[in-house]
């Protein structure tokens, strides 16, 4: 069990203030300036030490992707841009960080974009977040009149500059290109890679992107060491994590524990349990809705991290666990994710275009039972061809709840296909009985 | 402006930006390259949206606005068009002075987001998402993920997140909006933001102190 003395996110909840008087207080720019001292291939050793992988969903490297940025200019700028478009289903951790705790997330950034030979930074936040801009817009005001922001930064010697961009309701704005595309003026359609965002990005130029959550923990980790957070979590996976747990448990909430915390051990201790207990869990979806479902029998014991969860055949995504009762009908629970991505795909790709709209639609005959058994396979055949032929995930995305589902409940698909004909087929005798 | 801009769905004659917005544009531009300008394309649909609401009472961006932006900022227009209707929150056509965004994804929908619809439905008596109450006070939209997943189920009223609401407490909310009053933001049944109900059961060792202490 995480101590509370190892949590990056003191204010998760915002019982205390989140401007600079009490963010300094937390710890947060206490001596910025010797942390940039340390010199950019550090800090970037440092964080490839520490373990830290992506925090929005692929559980990429950070300190190696950071690596990737030219080590000398060639005459464009370099740019980092923070992923703040929080829009997968189930999750809610980055909003916690801008609303409660904006200067962890602010001098990271200065300290990451340092590291990556960024002079400019840009924040791109999801429209809905109105009320989440307005306060980190005014933290950032609040770093440029302490002199954290701007020129020599923090007393560092580096000039930055850090911008808010908000979004206006796309979720595949959280994909990197579709951000860069929507950052530039344009509809999110996610680009060709390669070329990759560190060799050409944002107006052409050098960039990295990086979730909310992955940069907010830096100015912790440089802090600490890599060895403190390496130490937390499981090998390969290490360090703490934002877990929002959501759907049927007595209290649904947020909370910072360790990668690697058993699901039912997360659940129990934080989130007051599965409503009516353990035995009335029916099935979790783990990481967010892109990742497939699992049945009780293996949330019984699976952990909490990136490797565990792939081996169980889903994955930690987000880290965003959608719990759901035996009150459940999975099948429109499935069915209502498919219509999300229906909505959210930006109609680039044709097998993403057409393909979430026809599987939304065998979905919701699917809820009904009104289709042939043999059409369950079609389906599943259908999400094969979607996956892994798209330019961006939201393809995958869509296909692998259904294939979870087909995977593990396929006996209640049938049944309730056999229930619907059987109703049916009673309905026809009494028909004939009346003639 | 406020003349020519009519609640009843016709375009207005034409559109120009007041001084309050041209103060929040010139804080915009100054964010990008000057060479870069087009980026200010979502930015500036949002503030044409928010002049709208506060001149005529509706959150929408009428057509001859996406012209002045794709002026200002030195595009095609239609590369303004296709940002405005790409992008969930602009309305392109008005709507009500309360918008009424209910999530209804499977994180809402397992706690009870379908009574939520039929509470706003039962108050506005709006039959279909999309549509506007007769009074021109509500409109209802049904949206996707907003991510306050552990308040579920949400209520996003104008800028505002209502959390973990339910029928009656979405009833209430309507009538006191229709009362005049704005109603506070955040969980309605008071829990300290996504803390679990009851309070946390983390961070009981840090101590809780505010701004000036």
């Amino acid at each position: 069990m995480l101590h509370d003395r190892d949590r990056i996110y003191t204010n998760l909840y915002g019982l205390q203030d989140w401007r600079l008087a009490a963010a300094q207080k937390r710890g947060d720019w206490d001596n910025t300036a010797a942390i940039i001292a340390l010199g950019r291939d550090h800090i970037v050793e440092e964080m490839k030490a520490s373990g830290m992988r992506g925090r929005g969903g692929a559980g990429f490297p950070t300190g190696l992707k950071w690596s990737f940025m030219p080590k000398a200019s060639d005459g464009r700028p370099s740019y980092l841009v923070i992923n703040a478009d929080e829009s997968e289903p189930g999750t809610c951790k980055d909003r916690d960080i801008i609303r409660h705790d904006p200067h962890k997330l602010i001098e990271s950034a200065l300290i990451a974009s340092f590291a990556m030979g960024a002079n400019a930074a840009y924040i791109y936040i999801r429209g809905e977040f109105y009320n989440e801009s307005v306060v980190l817009n005014a933290a950032i005001a609040e770093a440029y009149a302490a002199g954290l922001l701007g020129k020599n930064a923090a007393g560092s010697g580096w000039d930055f500059d850090l911008y808010v961009h908000r979004g206006a309701g796309a979720y595949i704005c959280g994909e990197e290109t579709a951000m860069l595309e929507s950052l530039e003026g344009k509809k999110g359609m996610p680009r060709m890679k390669p070329p990759f965002p560190a060799a050409v990005g944002l107006y052409g130029c050098p960039t990295t992107v990086n979730n909310v959550e992955s940069i907010a923990g830096v100015s912790t980790i440089m802090r600490r060491g890599a060895a403190w957070f390496s130490a937390l979590g499981r090998p390969k996976n290490s360090g703490t994590k934002l877990f929002c747990v959501s759907g049927h448990v007595n209290k649904p909430c947020n909370v910072e524990e360790e990668l690697g915390i058993p699901l039912r051990e997360l659940i129990d201790r934080y989130c007051g349990g599965v409503r009516g207990g353990w035995d009335n869990l029916l099935a979790v979806i783990p990481g967010g809705s892109s990742v497939p479902m699992l049945p009780k029998s293996i949330c019984d014991d699976v952990l909490m991290d990136f490797d565990s969860l792939r081996e169980a055949g889903s994955g930690l995504g987000t880290a965003a666990v959608i719990v759901m009762d035996k009150s459940t009908d999975l099948i429109k629970a499935i069915a209502r994710l498919s219509q999300f991505y229906k909505h959210e795909s930006c109609g680039q790709c044709t097998p993403c275009r057409e393909g979430t709209g026809w599987m939304m639609r065998m979905m919701n005959r699917l809820v009904k039972g009104d289709a042939d058994i043999a059409e369950i396979d079609t389906l599943y055949q259908v999400t094969k061809q979607v996956e892994g032929h798209t330019i961006c995930a939201l393809g995958d995305a869509a296909a692998w709840p259904i294939q979870g589902l087909l995977r593990h409940f396929r006996p209640l698909v049938e049944e309730r296909i056999l229930s619907y004909r059987g109703r049916l087929v009673s309905g026809a005798n009494l028909a004939t009985a009346a003639e | 402006m406020a003349d020519v801009m009519s609640k009843s769905g016709t375009e207005p004659a034409e559109f120009v930006f007041d001084a309050e917005s041209e103060a929040l544009i010139a804080v915009i531009l100054a964010k990008y390259p000057a060479e870069r300008k087009a980026s200010g394309t979502l930015p500036l649909l949002d503030v044409a949206q928010r002049q709208m609401a506060r001149l005529t009472g509706s959150a929408w961006v009428p057509r001859v606005a996406m012209d002045v932006i794709a002026a200002r900022l030195d595009v095609a227009a239609i590369r303004v068009y296709e940002v405005a209707t790409f992008y969930f929150m602009y309305n392109t056509k008005p709507v009500g002075t309360y918008h009424l965004q209910i999530c209804t994804t499977t994180p809402c929908w397992l706690r009870g987001s379908d009574e939520v619809v039929a509470a706003c439905k039962k108050h506005t008596g709006i039959k279909h998402f999309g549509e506007t109450s007769e009074d021109g006070m509500f409109t209802m939209t049904e949206v996707e993920c907003l991510g306050a997943c552990v308040n579920a189920p949400i209520l996003q009223i104008n800028d505002d997140f209502y959390e973990d609401v339910d029928g009656a407490s979405t009833e209430s909310l309507l009538a006191a909006l229709r009362r005049g009053e704005k109603p506070k933001a955040g969980s309605v049944i008071g829990r300290q933001t996504s803390a679990p109900e009851g309070g946390p059961n983390t961070l009981l060792d840090t101590p809780s102190f505010q701004a000036g202490e």
